[in-house]
C-alpha cells in the first residue's frame, strides 16, 4: 500500500500586529518592531498629572524639540527588553568571569600604593557620577516621547547602575571588603576641591527641565568627558604605573560606553536632521554645556595627571567631542 | 535563466536578513512559508555584511548565516563581506 502524504500551505489571516501592519507592510515584523512601535499610549488618558496640569501624562512637549514622528528615533541596536537583557547578560558574564579571577589570582597585591590611591581618587568617586548619570536617563524615560526613545533611555539608565556598582566592586576588590576606599572615596567627592565642580555639575543636571537638553548634556558632552578623563587616560597611566590589571575590571564600561555612544549619536542625528529649529536649539545646549562641563573637569583633571598630560588629555577630549559633533550634524566651539 | 535560492529559518534574526537581500537585491521574491523564508532571484543573490549590519545594529559575520540556514540553491561565493550565489552562465 503506498501513502501519500499531502501538505497543504496555510496562509495567515495576518502577519503582524494592525499598527505594525499600517507602518510597514502587513508582512512578518521583527520583535523590536512589535515590542516598539506606537506602544506609548497617545489617547484617552483620563487625567492630568495633579502636578503639572498643563501637560497630558505622554506628552510631546516636555522638550521643545519637536518630531513630525517620534518612532523616527530608531535604536540602531534594535534592543526591546528581551534583546537588551540577553545581550548584556553576555557581557555581565564576561565581567563577572574578570572580576572572579582578579579576585582569585589576588590580582590586588600587584598594585602599588600609588596605583590604589590613584584608583580611590580617580576612579571610585566616579560611582557618583554614574548615579547621576543613571537619574538623567530615567529622566528620559519618565519624560521623553515615544516608545523607540523611552525604552532606549531605560535601558541606558539601567547601564549606568550597573557601571556604578561595578565600580563599588572595584572599591570592595581593593580594599579586602572592608569598604574603607569606598568611604575615602565618598569623602572625595564632597570635600575634595577638584571634585567639586563635578558634583556642582551632576547636581546641576538633576534639574534641568527638558529631557533633550538633559540627553545633550548627559549623552554627547558629560559621557565624552568620563570616558576620555577616567577610561582612556587614566586607564594609560595606570598601564605605564604597573597598574594594567585594572583594566580587567573596566572592560564592561568600556563596552557599555561603546554601545551607548552608537544610539545617542544616532539618535541625535536624527533629531538635528529633522529641523533647523532642532539643530539650533542642540547647539545651543552643546554650547552651553561644553562649557560647564570644561569648566567643572579641569581641575579634577588637572589634579590626576601630570602637567603635560594635562594639555593631552584636554586636547584629546576636544578632538573626540569634536568628532561625535561632526557625526551628528552639530560642532564644537575650538577655543576651549 | 534559473533562479537562486536561500532559504532561513522564521526566526527573528533571518527578518534583518531578508530585510538586508531586499534592499540589496530589489529582484528579490521573498515567500515567506511556515516556518521557513524563502527568497529567490534570477540569476543572482548577494547577501552584504555591511547592509546586515546596518539593520540589526551590531557586527555581523557571514558565517552566522549558517544558525538560521535552511537550505541554498547556487553555486556559493563567501567572502568576508559579502555571500553570492549565483549560477554559470
Amino acid at each position: 500500500m503506498s501513502l501519500e502524504i499531502k501538505t497543504s500551505n496555510l496562509e495567515p489571516i495576518r502577519h503582524t500586529y494592525a499598527n505594525i501592519a499600517r507602518r510597514f507592510g502587513d508582512k512578518p515584523a521583527t520583535r523590536y518592531q512589535e515590542a516598539t512601535y506606537d506602544a506609548q499610549g497617545t489617547a484617552n488618558s483620563h487625567y492630568r498629572p495633579l502636578w503639572n496640569p498643563d501637560k497630558t501624562l505622554n506628552d510631546e512637549n516636555y522638550t521643545i524639540i519637536q518630531m513630525e514622528d517620534w518612532y523616527d528615533l530608531k535604536d540602531p541596536r534594535q534592543f526591546y527588553y528581551g534583546a537588551y537583557v540577553q545581550d548584556r547578560a553576555r557581557l555581565q558574564d564576561t565581567a563577572e568571569g574578570s572580576y572572579k579571577f582578579f579576585e582569585k589570582r589576588d590580582l590586588v597585591e600587584n598594585l602599588g600604593e600609588d596605583v590604589i590611591d590613584a584608583v580611590t581618587f580617580g576612579l571610585l568617586p566616579l560611582r557618583h557620577v554614574e548615579q547621576t548619570a543613571n537619574l538623567n536617563y530615567m529622566y528620559g524615560a519618565a519624560y521623553g516621547y515615544g516608545t523607540a526613545i523611552t525604552q532606549a533611555c531605560l535601558y541606558a539608565g539601567m547601564d549606568r547602575l550597573g557601571m556604578a556598582q561595578y565600580l563599588s566592586r572595584i572599591g570592595l576588590l581593593i580594599d579586602g571588603n572592608s569598604s574603607d576606599s569606598l568611604t575615602q572615596a565618598k569623602n572625595y567627592w564632597m570635600d575634595d576641591e577638584a571634585w567639586q565642580g563635578i558634583r556642582a555639575l551632576c547636581e546641576h543636571t538633576l534639574i534641568i527641565k527638558d529631557w533633550f537638553e538633559l540627553f545633550i548634556a548627559q549623552s554627547l558632552v558629560m559621557d565624552t568627558f568620563i570616558h576620555v578623563v577616567h577610561y582612556q587616560h587614566l586607564d594609560e597611566w595606570l598601564v605605564e604605573n604597573n597598574g594594567r590589571d585594572v583594566a580587567m575590571l573596566t572592560e564592561f564600561m568600556q563596552d557599555c560606553f561603546k554601545d551607548i555612544t552608537g544610539w545617542s549619536n544616532s539618535t541625535i542625528k536624527i533629531v538635528v536632521a529633522e529641523s533647523d529649529d532642532n539643530k539650533q536649539n542642540c547647539q545651543r545646549w552643546l554650547d552651553k554645556w561644553q562649557e560647564k562641563v570644561v569648566t567643572a573637569y579641569r581641575p579634577l583633571i588637572e589634579k590626576m595627571f601630570s602637567e603635560e598630560q594635562v594639555l593631552i588629555a584636554l586636547d584629546d577630549i576636544q578632538t573626540q567631542l569634536a568628532k561625535r559633533c561632526k557625526t551628528v550634524g552639530l560642532s564644537v566651539q575650538t577655543a576651549a | 535563466m534559473s533562479k537562486v535560492y536561500l532559504a532561513l529559518q522564521d526566526n527573528d534574526m533571518s527578518h534583518y536578513i531578508v530585510q538586508a537581500v531586499e534592499e540589496d537585491n530589489p529582484e528579490v521574491t521573498v515567500i515567506y512559508q511556515p516556518a521557513m523564508i524563502r527568497m529567490e532571484c534570477e540569476g543572482k543573490l548577494v547577501v552584504n555584511r555591511a547592509t546586515v549590519e546596518e539593520k540589526i545594529g551590531r557586527e555581523w559575520e557571514i558565517q552566522e548565516l549558517q544558525l538560521s540556514l535552511v537550505t541554498l540553491g547556487g553555486n556559493v561565493e563567501e567572502e568576508e563581506d559579502s555571500l553570492t550565489l549565483s549560477w554559470n552562465q
